[in-house]
């Protein structure tokens, strides 16, 4: 059931080895490259599709098909490849490890889906806070363009191939594709409307595909072990490993390559040192990323870690930032702080995030206190609601979903604060609401 | 083209319309804020959301792309679930100050809440304030109504193309504004205010003046330059409360100039609101008889010679009638050209903008020879921005280096030796002209102010018919006007005779200024006799003999020819002040009195009469595509032109008129904009 | 406009002209605009070197625009838009506080409390009356498993607590700079105690 270490595609996930050229090498990165390049664009597409392969920046689609979206024929309009590595879904910290550790599956990565997508120049975004990382990265690429792995006829196949880094500067919704885009033309990161899509109309107007470090970083190995071997792990449509970041109240904190589909709870148990306090001390977890909705412990006893099983818990396996919360939280107030966060992180475009997620984020922490009366959990839901679904980008679904988890599963124990801070104030002060 | 079904109603657009269009084809209104059809689309505010078949979320109707057969429905559970829900959100925060707000009765927000607004406020939380932002003595900002739209952001940066505008920081702290406090240097800021949907941009010499709802309104023509933008002027009580473009899409679109926007309160000032006579070396007042008396006594004495100019603000009718009251009494000493530009009326496509200005969008390729039409014509100059911005219009200037003309510019020379090169092909930019199918050029009339104008005239006839602006299907060849009553007078031919420097330095004995307000007319000997007809006491009325109060153009029905030739009409709006009379009676009534009665006693009367004499002015404000069949250019010996440097139009933009310089608004704007360094203090 | 003294003029040394030479070429031709980030992380560089207090001002911005041809306006809105450039002068250290639900789980209120009673800080937004340390909070710093985490400047400090903390921020006032990274000797990312995967890997 769990992956084994020959089956484990980061090998330096750790640091454990140096993260340069010869150490990487040796780890089997850059091993055969040009024969991969020389079976072809369709071939790599092809073989990317069969491996059932899904984008692991949270939104799960197929990378196979994305990479096919991108035109065939030439025209004078470039094509761009562009690498999401502005991870900053609270929770994930997985392409961390990538940039300074393994950086050089990432860089074959990107050559080779360079190839698969007509791109003759890629641009990483990193983001802005991975100061260290992007140095590390950097040296990396400058590595590579100097063994003549990647620049003019990259791995002697006659495909030349030019590779930046570009840092951010601290903005969350960056990670939204077209924000991205937007950010690195030099302007502020608001998603752009689509369609047109990326790979019609992308970065500087010209065909583009943005995918995830992750993503990218593993497809050398796909390539090089067969689409078979990935497909082979976790549940159909749900294939491959993944890097799975297990935090918050478990023993021992980390990031695992672990086989997609492992049970929720067998993966905190077997890596993580099991939840603070035992597997009964579990109170909820916040499966992918601070954007998919938080599970019960009667869910988590049970679910598997894979797109279907999670979606089918009104959920998702997003970034797999697994957010453990023991029977000491304040799930209120967790989630509350989440809330700020996306407040904080909206671009401030759409009128219903830039003016909701205020909203919400006022009432939240008014939940916090239980200053709000009960049917105003309904009016939280309904401006959730109203929010969820009526923007340009994802940022203000994700930023609700935390708020209707809550809600969905802890009802009960919002309107116990909120009659607890009712008992306190009954027969002092009036309750500051009333006056407004 | 594309078969889309709006709420049952199929319609067909075009292949890459938008949802909303195809709304508004089938009837169906969709209500919206951020979008605007001049503007790109942003698609952020969110109103515009219908349902589309087979998507699973509303989507933005300004910005999706309709396609064959699609179905959309914008009355169903969703949608309004959706309006209503963006329609909270954008009152949450909003002040709902509209008692105390300008935008009140006209405000996109107010009416699209009675539309999907709730009848009370969920939100309990404290409402955000944002701290007002100075934009300069003609926009007001309270921007705490701001709804962040960026229609104003955009209107800067795309078509005024002053990128001044942002909306800085994120999230619910994004404020629009310029972050370094300044004023906004735009000759078009004030469609800023029409644009805003909300009142967090509004008019500041209109602050607290008045409710819409009070106003009467009356359509009119823009005179304070040639572009001929079309207005509606708002009063209240006889007075002239506000002035808004109307839609024209052949001449301004929808946007007005900042000068024509706000200059009217010098409708109020300086006034000549009564008769003057002089007597005994001073003016006093006098009845109009008393007036038309002493006319008659200068105009009528035995050997007496007589001459008439005819000035920028004058109408048409007027100009007319004067013409035809000189010949009456024996005189064809007219001249129309009071700028002294040597302009050639022998043909109409001499003196005229013949690309038109719609025409600019058609052209490839642009010089422009001494003008800043930014200044000089700033809706027409937005034009050719517009141009510039769809790509592949190069941009050549001859004039002074170094003009911001809110669009990139190949800076070809300052005058006369540049000009040469251009017209035997030598110069570089030929090349550019040369291989453009529909290359044109803009000339300033300022440029035929100088003693060679003649000669400039005929160089630049022949760039444009040496580098293939003239053609049988195009007509490359413009000049730009700076005032709206000067293309109506050259149709008239009111250049004859004795040329405006004789007549200003003895060479008539009397002499009759009509719309020339500002014309320095202190040269002119004490021998000569000057009638000055006229609303605004400037220049003129210095030296007049007899001043005869006229009306303004907000206080007369009267036609007008914009630069293009396009003759349109104003409608008054108010009645002018005092005894002042609209111009084309006074000279009526004059005529009596001097005993040779003109032949018209209504307006509908003058108008046949101008018709049957000027076929020009039947065609109404329908104008002609004009082509070139005839490449003869205007006379002028093309050897003598002088190398000397084209000189623009002397003074700020704000202050060009007699009703501009009589604006306190456009005086503020004058001190605002000539020391920026005070600015900083602040 | 603010209360903070903003310098008049702002000129671009050799050492950030040398860089900006490289960042540019980066970029297609006529898509410079793309260095707009990358320039005013060297604005604020080339004010910590010029002040020791690295932060944008004003007329950097304006210095920005004006070498990559852009309207001011669009590099104040990219200044103001993100998060890292500081428009205010800040302290010779700059304490990020990740206040995130991940960070907050594994007990960043105690880190805070550690940075305000060893730093002198009142609190987010402060700068300590020696101007050592201006204290911000930050949104996750994607560091979660390393929780709860510590950016100074550019460095991540990890697996922190209250006793740490104190003891980070004391050495920094000493002058010195212990190396970044999890402050309980963790490899990185691993679980403590040792990995459970990657014990059988190729490689050095």
């Amino acid at each position: 059931m769990a992956l084994s270490d020959k089956d484990r595609i980061f090998t330096n996930l750790y640091g454990v080895q140096h993260w340069g050229l010869e150490a990487a090498r040796k780890r089997g990165n850059w091993d055969g490259t040009k024969d991969i390049i020389l079976k072809g664009r369709d071939w790599i597409i092809e073989e990317v599709k069969n491996s059932g392969l899904r984008g692991r920046g949270g939104a799960g689609f197929p990378t196979g098909m994305k990479w096919s979206f991108m035109p065939k024929q030439a025209s004078e309009r470039p094509h761009y490849l562009v690498v999401n590595s502005d991870e900053s879904e609270p929770g994930t910290c997985k392409d961390r490890d990538i940039l300074r550790h393994d950086p050089h599956t990432l860089i074959e990565g990107c050559l080779i889906a360079g190839v698969g997508m007509g791109a003759h120049a890629g641009y990483i975004y990193v983001r802005g806070e991975y100061y260290n990382e992007h140095l590390i990265l950097q040296a990396a690429i400058d590595e590579a363009y100097a063994a003549g792995l990647i620049g003019k006829n990259a791995c002697g196949t006659g495909f030349d191939f030019d590779l930046y880094v570009h840092r951010g500067a601290g903005a969350y919704i960056c990670g939204e594709e077209t924000a991205l885009i937007e950010s690195l033309e030099g302007k502020k990161g608001m998603p752009r409307l689509k369609p047109p899509f990326p790979a019609a109309v992308g970065l500087y107007g010209c065909p583009s595909t943005v995918n995830n470090v992750e993503t990218i970083a593993v497809v050398p190995t796909i390539l090089r072990r067969g689409a078979a071997w990935f497909a082979g792990f976790g549940r159909p449509r749900n294939s491959g490993t993944k890097i799975f970041c297990i935090q918050g109240h478990v023993n021992k904190p980390c990031n695992v390559e672990e086989e997609m589909s492992m049970p929720l709870k067998e993966l905190i148990e077997r890596h993580a040192g099991g939840v603070r306090g035992g597997w009964d001390n579990l109170l909820a977890v916040i499966p992918g990323g601070s954007s998919t909705p938080m599970l019960p412990k009667s869910i988590c006893d049970d679910v598997l870690m894979d797109f279907d099983a999670l979606r089918d818990h009104k959920t998702g396996l997003g970034t797999a930032g697994v957010i453990v919360m023991d029977k000491s939280t304040d799930l209120i107030k967790a989630i509350a702080r989440l809330s700020k966060f996306y407040k904080h992180e909206s671009c401030g475009q759409c009128t219903p995030c830039r003016e909701g997620m205020g909203w919400v984020g006022r009432m939240m922490d008014r939940m916090v206190e239980g200053r709000a009366e009960v049917a105003e959990i309904d009016v939280l839901e309904q401006v959730t609601r109203q929010i969820e679904g009526h923007t340009i980008c994802a940022l203000a679904d994700g930023g609700v979903w935390p708020v209707q988890g809550l809600i969905r599963h802890f009802r009960p124990m919002m309107e116990e604060r909120i009659a607890a801070y009712k008992a306190r104030s009954a027969g002092a002060a009036p309750v500051a609401l009333a006056a407004e | 083209m594309a078969k889309v079904t709006i709420d049952g109603i199929e319609v067909e657009v075009p292949n890459g319309a938008s949802v909303l269009q195809a709304c508004e084809a089938a009837g169906v209104e969709i209500p919206r804020f951020c979008y605007h059809e001049r503007l790109s689309v942003a698609g952020n505010c969110r109103m515009c959301l219908v349902e589309v078949e087979k998507a699973p979320k509303p989507v933005a109707s300004c910005a999706f792309p309709v396609a064959d057969g699609m179905k959309v429905f914008t009355d169903t559970e969703m949608v309004r679930r959706a309006r209503r829900g963006v329609m909270e959100f954008l009152l949450i925060n909003h002040p709902l100050d509209c008692p105390i707000c300008d935008q009140g009765g006209e405000c996109d927000l107010q009416d699209q809440a009675m539309a999907y607004g709730g009848d009370a406020s969920r939100y309990k939380e404290e409402k955000r304030v944002v701290k007002d932002k100075y934009m300069g003595p003609l926009v007001k900002t309270i921007m705490t109504r701001c709804i962040q739209c960026t229609r104003c952001i955009r209107f800067a940066t795309e078509v005024a193309g002053t990128a001044e505008l942002g909306a800085t920081s994120r999230g619910e702290h994004m404020e629009v504004g310029t972050y370094v406090e300044k004023a906004l240097t735009s000759e078009l800021s004030g469609n800023l205010i029409d644009i805003c949907p909300v009142g967090a941009l509004t008019s500041r010499p209109y602050a607290f003046v008045s409710r819409p709802w009070e106003l009467q309104k009356a359509d009119g023509i823009d005179v304070l330059d040639a572009t001929g933008t079309n207005i509606r002027i708002d009063t209240r009580g006889g007075e002239v409360l506000r002035i808004l473009p109307r839609i024209n899409e052949d001449v301004n679109e929808e946007w007005l100039a900042d000068r024509g926007r706000f200059s009217f309160d010098g409708l109020k000032r300086k006034r000549l609101d009564r008769p003057w006579v002089r007597q005994g070396g001073k003016l006093v007042p006098a009845t109009w008889q008393q007036a038309f008396e002493a006319i008659a006594a200068a105009f009528t004495a035995p050997g007496a010679k007589l001459g008439a100019l005819a000035g920028d603000l004058a109408d048409v009718e007027s100009t007319l009638a004067l013409k035809e009251l000189m010949a009456s009494l024996g005189s064809n000493n007219l001249d129309c050209r009071t700028d002294g530009a040597a302009i050639d009326t022998s043909r109409r496509d001499f003196y005229s903008f013949n690309t038109s200005i719609a025409g600019i969008e058609e052209a490839d390729a642009l010089l422009i020879i001494g003008s800043n039409p930014r200044t000089e014509a700033p809706v027409l100059n937005a034009r050719i921005r517009k141009r510039v911005v769809a790509g592949g219009f190069p941009v050549g200037v001859v004039g002074p280096q170094g003009m911001d003309l809110t669009y990139g510019h190949d800076w070809l020379g300052e005058g006369g030796a540049t000009l040469r090169a251009l017209a035997s092909g030598a110069h570089r930019f030929c090349e550019v002209l040369r291989t453009a199918k529909k290359p044109m050029l803009i000339l300033g009339r300022n440029a035929l102010a100088r003693a060679d104008g003649a000669t400039l005239l005929a160089v630049a006839w022949q760039i444009a018919a040496f580098n293939g602006m003239l053609k049988p299907d195009w007509h490359g060849f413009n000049l730009l006007h700076r005032f709206g009553g000067q293309h109506g007078a050259l149709d008239l031919g009111f250049v004859s005779g004795l040329p405006m420097a004789k007549m200003l330095t003895g060479g008539v004995d009397a002499l009759w200024v009509l719309g020339a307000d500002g014309q320095d007319l202190s040269a002119v000997p004490a021998s000569t006799f000057v009638v000055v007809q006229g609303h605004h006491g400037d220049a003129a009325a210095a030296r007049a003999d007899v001043i005869l109060p006229g009306a303004a153009y907000t206080e007369k029905d009267a036609a007008w020819v914009n630069t293009e030739g396009r003759v349109q009409l104003g409608f008054q709006a108010v009645h002018p002040p005092g005894e002042a009379r609209e111009d084309w009676k006074v000279l009526r009534a004059a005529s009596a009195v001097l005993g040779k009665p003109l032949p018209y006693d209504t307006l509908e009367a003058l108008r046949a009469r101008l018709v049957s004499a000027y076929p020009v002015f039947a065609q109404g404000d329908a104008l002609p595509r004009f082509a070139c069949t005839d490449t003869t250019g205007p006379a002028g010996d093309i050897s003598g032109l002088r190398d000397d440097a084209l000189a623009l139009p002397a003074g700020n933009y704000w202050q060009q008129d007699p009703i501009s310089r009589a604006s306190e608004t456009m005086a503020e704007c004058a001190r605002t904009y000539a020391a920026p360094a005070a600015l900083a203090a602040e | 406009m603010t209360e903070h003294h903003e310098p008049t003029s702002f000129a671009f040394d050799a050492e950030s002209n040398a860089a900006i030479e490289q960042i540019v070429a980066r970029y297609p031709a006529g898509k410079q605009a793309s260095a707009v980030i990358p320039l005013l992380y060297i604005v604020q560089k080339q004010m910590k070197r010029m002040t020791d207090s690295g932060w944008v001002p004003r007329v950097g911005m304006d210095a920005v625009a004006a070498r990559l041809g852009m309207a001011p306006i669009r590099v104040y809105e990219v200044a103001t838009f993100y998060f890292m450039f500081n428009t205010k002068p800040i302290g010779r250290f700059h304490l990020q506080v990740c206040g995130t639900t991940p960070c907050w789980l594994r007990g960043s209120d105690a880190v805070l409390k550690a940075c305000k009673d060893a730093g002198g800080l009142k609190g987010y937004g402060d700068t300590s009356a020696d101007g050592n340390f201006t204290l911000s909070e930050v949104e996750c710093l994607g560091g979660c498993v390393n929780a709860p985490i510590l950016a100074v400047d550019d460095d991540y400090y990890e697996d922190l607590d209250y006793d740490s903390t104190v003891k980070l921020i004391e050495a920094l006032k000493r002058g010195e700079r212990p190396a970044p990274g999890s402050v309980i000797g963790r490899q990185t990312s691993a679980p403590v105690g040792g990995p459970t995967t990657l014990l059988d890997v190729a490689g050095e």
